[in-house]
């Protein structure tokens, strides 16, 4: 109901915006303060408080280190680092842990330098791991409350409209990432939004990512990031004959599956073989006379090339993967820009995941209960990222994991997997180069499966063939340290990762 | 049989596995550097002892460069680098024709 409304009686005086002090303080009012130092004292931000960045920088991202390296300066400490996921470049992450500025890592990845360090216990606190839709949920449900959001930004206006791309001012596109999905999130919770940009353009800076409205501070920087480690032109589709033959095993899984019908919802996680499934359902749509509605998560440019010939008609993009795919963000209508809540927040029942019809995952191991690790190497080092594989798995209707049977000597399909990460229960298929399995839970696939005469295997009967080619790996030696906590989607406790003995 | 002269076979490509053998006067002696060493270091040393055994070799230095090479794939480099080792008379011997 309406609260009852009463009235004053208008007064011209009040209307401050033509006196002459508000014009020019208009003028002058912008949020661009002179330096990052006078930003953060600005925030007010103290020791032990949670500060947060976003990864749509990748491996070229310059201002997660800028930042820390400011505030190691400034002399703070114990601070809880809140970051989409953290990758190799951020290596001197190590010498700020040492120095007591970092106390606890929450992130959906870690690799390189940080990983192993953070895998051989140089951490007192364990590394929180979430999902990309678990990190939205804890940051809406104030599990994670961000004191300030450091966001580095391809452009940006004096008001702090920001966006990963610029369609007006080409020189904005030098360091281009393209959408600012998981940024979004951190904007429109954290208390206080720092936005760094190398290019501040002219106000409005439309179309925006995060609006001036959940912006704070403006600081302009000269370097973000290296657009090279950023992304590169075009992922390109592999020639790996492997990752080729397990593409078509899958594409031909999808177009028996029943889920691949007119107006069908996929998307296609990152790596070479899940890339790859797409230039194998392309004859058949065409053939079918099938157009897919949507094509979601990370964007690239094989589905942004689907996207362009009209097999895909409309692209919602959380992160785009190459320049094809920010290119495309830019100049294309049916491209949406979208939020990690919109994506995949379990707490968001519309989530975009759950509109999904077929997703295509990596792996680094599955065991015989189609259990999955993307997070620990064989060698129990902590070396990838939860990114969207658990929101995924459990929205799409048909989730497919694609894996080899072996990388080098490693078996990827195991007795156990080393980390659990996505529960065997929300994957459907799991396809190999040296055969199929589906969940046996999934009686419908099963039988439309044997209808369409594909070959189904045993998941053990898989294990069996890769260790008789490999031997039995030695177990990997653990101290009783936990070094990562990692939780599913909900916020629950899935699995511990433990610091590796050497 | 007599490990003559310095001899590689092998790359340093995934799954392979880059071996070099030469004289050694202390005996067989495995210097192996693997991706997989956690997991299967142990398994490569004996597969390699193994192997010189089979062809009496007992003055050998081998070095070893593991990229994740199978079993029968270093098995089979061994050899290579075993024959290209050894004496010509060796060469001729039944071992290498099976």
């Amino acid at each position: 109901m309406n609260k009852k409304q009463t009235f004053k009686a208008f007064n011209p005086e009040n209307i401050e915006t033509k006196n002459e002090a508000y014009i020019t303080h208009r003028v002058e009012n912008n949020k661009i303060v002179e330096s990052l130092e006078e930003a953060i004292k600005a925030t007010g931000l103290k020791d032990g408080m949670t500060i947060s960045f976003h990864h749509h920088f990748r491996n070229g991202d310059h201002t997660v280190n800028l930042v820390l390296d400011t505030l190691n300066k400034m002399g703070y400490k114990d601070l809880y680092l809140a970051s989409s996921s953290l990758n190799v470049c951020h290596e001197p992450i190590i010498s700020h842990i040492k120095s007591g500025l970092i106390t606890q890592i929450d992130t959906s990845g870690l690799r390189g330098p940080l990983a192993d360090a953070i895998s051989h216990g140089i951490m007192d606190k364990p590394v929180i791991f979430r999902s990309h839709g678990g990190r939205a949920a804890a940051i809406e449900s104030g599990v994670i409350v961000i004191d300030v959001a450091f966001l580095g930004v391809p452009s940006c206006d004096p008001l702090g409209n920001a966006n990963g791309y610029s369609r007006d001012d080409e020189r904005a596109n030098d360091v281009i990432c393209g959408s600012l999905g998981y940024a979004k999130s951190d904007a429109e919770y954290a208390k206080n939004t720092i936005i760094l940009s190398n290019h501040i353009v002219p106000y409005p800076n439309t179309p925006f990512g995060i609006p001036e409205s959940q912006v704070d501070y403006i600081v302009e920087v000269d370097d973000i990031g290296d657009p090279s480690g950023i992304m590169s032109g075009a992922t390109r589709f592999t020639t790996n004959p492997k990752e080729l033959l397990i593409a078509e095993k899958a594409a031909t899984v999808i177009i028996n599956s029943g889920f691949f019908i007119n107006g069908f919802s996929i998307q296609f996680g990152s790596g070479g073989a899940s890339l790859a499934v797409a230039q194998f359902l392309k004859p058949a749509m065409i053939e079918r006379k099938y157009k897919a509605r949507f094509a979601l998560g990370g964007i690239s440019a094989s589905v942004v090339e689907l996207h362009e010939e009209g097999l895909i008609e409309k692209l919602l993009d959380v992160q785009s993967f190459d320049l094809k795919a920010a290119n495309s963000l830019k100049n294309n209508r049916f491209h949406q820009q979208i939020s990690a809540s919109y994506y995949a927040s379990p707490l968001n029942l519309g989530a975009a995941v759950n509109q999904l019809d077929i997703v295509v995952l990596s792996a680094l191991e599955v065991d015989i209960n189609f259990n999955v690790n993307v997070l620990t190497g064989a060698d129990g080092i902590i070396r990838g990222a939860i990114g969207g594989h658990q929101d995924t798995a459990a929205g799409a209707r048909l989730a497919v994991v694609v894996v080899p049977l072996l990388r080098g000597r490693i078996p990827c399909v195991v007795d156990k997997v080393n980390t659990l990460v996505t529960p065997g229960k929300s994957v459907d298929v799991v396809v190999t180069d040296y055969g199929i399995a589906v969940n046996p839970a999934r009686k419908k696939i099963i039988k439309i499966m044997e209808e369409n005469h594909i070959k189904i295997m045993d998941l053990k009967e898989l294990y069996n063939i890769a260790v008789t080619m490999t031997g039995i790996p030695k177990a990997i030696a653990y101290t009783d340290k936990v070094v990562g906590n990692v939780t599913y989607r909900d916020g629950t406790l899935i699995d511990k990762i433990y610091q590796v003995k050497d | 049989m007599e490990v003559t002269k310095q001899s590689v076979s092998g790359t340093l490509e995934s799954s392979d596995i880059m071996i070099t053998i030469e004289k050694s006067t202390i005996g067989n002696q495995i210097e192996l550097n693997s991706t997989v060493e956690k997991q299967f270091g142990d398994s490569i040393r004996k597969t390699i002892n193994t192997t010189l055994r089979e062809f009496e070799i007992n003055n050998a230095k081998v070095g070893a460069i593991d990229k994740g090479a199978l079993d029968c794939i270093i098995i089979a480099r061994l050899k290579a680098a075993i024959y290209h080792s050894v004496s010509d008379e060796d060469k001729q011997s039944e071992v290498f024709k099976a």
